[in-house]
């Protein structure tokens, strides 16, 4: 028996959110007395195999199949499938990001497993094994009871944290069985924005709204950003003038992100809006409007003018990073 | 070709989400009900490809699992300009129900292109797509952010972390589509709502299915600790606040 996590990496280096996984497989595998195996999918180096380790992997499946160096859905379900029936796992987690909501459903049918998306904890109960996930976009949870034998959780971002629980682990090559007939999709392009901090990957995100009155003013915004080592969004009405591009756009029908940090300059709180940031640990709300619902989503606020209070909030951190 | 794009009936985004029962009932008490937004797109951009490619796109279907109370729903993807609809009568419990009975579905037809959204607003689930995409054994592509047909090929832009891939593919295949997929949901005209009318809808019956997963009780998120206000001229005050107490810069 065995956890198995899908150990993404993004050009070679395993995402932050992967080794969360691994540290909530990790505390999972406590609780069923059982251990931790990982599947990595790609050209990954020792080195950076040996780091799941560090966070309670006994075992990593590397799989260095050229013909999966990019995303195919369903050739990726068959050799996570594959790994799990080999690793007798009783459950697969994945994290609750686009490739995980690509996969994670594919293996759930493949292996008759009940599928559990966007959690956001421990289970509450392991017998029936019942765990609790965002629903209504975060407006709500909801209490899931998975009935079947083996069970796939996908994880929220930044709901359980990373941890570390040294162990060695153990790499292992794993080839799984995949003709070429089977191999769907053809990757023609790709085009990645480099030298930019991920908004999904994000501690720290700085986003402007309608109060921003402009695209000429984000100026402040992308300073504060770079200063923090932060990633840039903004609210749906942004997105849609075409002042920032629809990748920054963060709310229900947008990205849902749950940084440490998020700043929401010029943002009223729609909402929709509200449903994609709610999740984050610390919310900072600028906004002239003393009523405006973002100030009771946000932990502390200053009631003024974004535009004013950048240049002074980007000086007195740039003086607390001089000290 | 034939396209399907499957809809979910979900509350207005605006909702004010509520429960009943003990918290293991929906209150759908004064609720407005939608086209789930990301199927909504998928259907715009179904109809614009069918627009711009008159010959190779002949038809236009739109399915949703859900009880006769979701026909307005229907109706509406119908007057947006879907050119049929049909409806399989079911309570859907999860999305491995829903996935199922699509297949069903599917497998009685032959679709070319088949449209889910990402995920719906409602149980967040984002696995409908991929699921119905094993159950039937199609490639599938996810997070799918543009579409256009080439010849008897698909060309699709798929949002990856910090950029896009550019993919070709054959047909059929389950398209997961997200944001920008079209740019606005398209509003339906009175020309569209009459014709709608009178367009078929076809009542399906389920097949049977067991439940991997049970959604036993809701429960509301924590409500936050009010906001700390900050004086508009001490923002030094805010950046200490965020460095000593929040610890977070």
């Amino acid at each position: 028996m065995s956890i198995l996590v899908f150990a993404e990496n993004w050009d070679g280096k395993f995402k932050k959110q992967t080794f969360e996984l691994i540290s909530y497989a990790h505390a999972l595998s406590k609780s069923m007395n059982t251990t931790v195996s990982a599947i990595s999918i790609g050209k990954v180096d020792d080195e950076e195999l040996n780091k799941l380790g560090t966070y309670g992997a006994s075992k990593v499946l590397n799989v260095t199949d050229c013909r999966l160096y990019t995303l195919d859905n369903k050739t990726f379900t068959m050799a996570i499938a594959q790994a799990a029936a080999k690793e007798n796992s009783k459950i697969i987690v994945f994290a609750q990001n686009n490739t995980g909501k690509a996969i994670a459903p594919r293996v759930s049918i493949r292996l008759k497993a009940g599928l559990a998306s966007g959690v956001i904890g421990l289970p509450t109960s392991y017998e029936p094994f019942t765990i609790v996930k965002k629903t209504y976009t975060s407006k709500a949870l909801a209490n899931v009871i998975v009935k079947s034998d083996v069970k796939i959780i996908t994880l929220s971002q930044n709901a359980y944290g990373i941890v570390e629980n040294p162990t060695t682990a153990n790499i292992e090559h794993f080839s799984p069985e995949i003709a070429d007939t089977d191999i769907k999709t053809t990757v023609i392009e790709v085009n990645k924005i480099t030298g930019k901090i991920l908004l999904n990957d994000a501690e720290i995100v700085v986003s402007g709204g309608r109060g921003m009155k402009g695209p000429e003013n984000w100026g402040g915004i992308e300073e504060l950003a770079q200063i923090l080592g932060a990633a840039t969004a903004c609210s749906r009405p942004v997105s849609d003038e075409g002042w920032r591009t629809h990748e920054e756009h963060t709310g229900q029908t947008g990205k849902i992100i749950a940084p440490n940090l998020y700043f929401a300059f010029g943002i009223s709180g729609a909402i929709q809006h509200l449903g994609g940031i709610s999740s984050s640990k610390c919310i900072v709300a600028v906004n002239k409007d003393p009523d405006a619902p973002i100030f009771e989503a946000a932990d502390y606020g200053i009631v003024g003018d974004a535009l004013k209070v950048i240049p002074e909030l980007i000086a007195a951190i740039k003086e607390l990073k001089a000290n | 070709m034939k396209i399907l794009v499957c809809i979910s009936n979900v509350p207005d985004t605006t909702t004010k989400i509520k429960f009943l029962n003990n918290n293991t009932t929906f209150d759908s008490a004064g609720v407005q009900w939608i086209i789930n937004p990301w199927d909504e797109l998928a259907l715009t951009r179904a109809i614009e490809l069918k627009e711009a490619h008159a010959g190779a796109v002949s038809e236009i279907t739109v399915v949703n699992v859900g009880l006769p109370t979701t026909e307005p729903t229907i109706r509406k993807a119908l007057a947006i300009g879907a050119d049929k609809a049909i409806r399989v009568n079911l309570d859907p419990k999860d999305a491995y129900t829903v996935a199922l009975q699509l297949s069903e579905i599917i497998k009685k037809d032959s679709f070319d292109i088949i449209l889910c959204g990402i995920e719906s607003s409602d149980y967040n689930g984002t696995s409908v797509g991929g699921m119905l995409s094993e159950l039937l054994d199609f490639p599938s592509v996810s997070a799918v952010s543009f579409i256009d047909i080439e010849g008897d090929q698909l060309k699709l832009k798929r949002e990856i972390d910090g950029g896009q891939e550019i993919i070709g593919i054959s047909t059929p295949f389950i398209g997961i589509v997200q944001k920008g997929i079209a740019k606005d949901a398209r509003i339906p005209n009175m020309r569209g709502i009459m014709m709608a009318k009178t367009k078929p809808l076809q009542v399906v019956e389920p097949v049977s299915a067991d439940l991997y997963t049970d959604f036993v009780s809701f429960d509301y998120p924590k409500a936050k600790a009010s906001c700390k206000k900050v004086d508009p001229d001490n923002v030094k005050e805010l950046v200490n606040l965020l460095h000593n107490e929040a610890k977070v810069i």
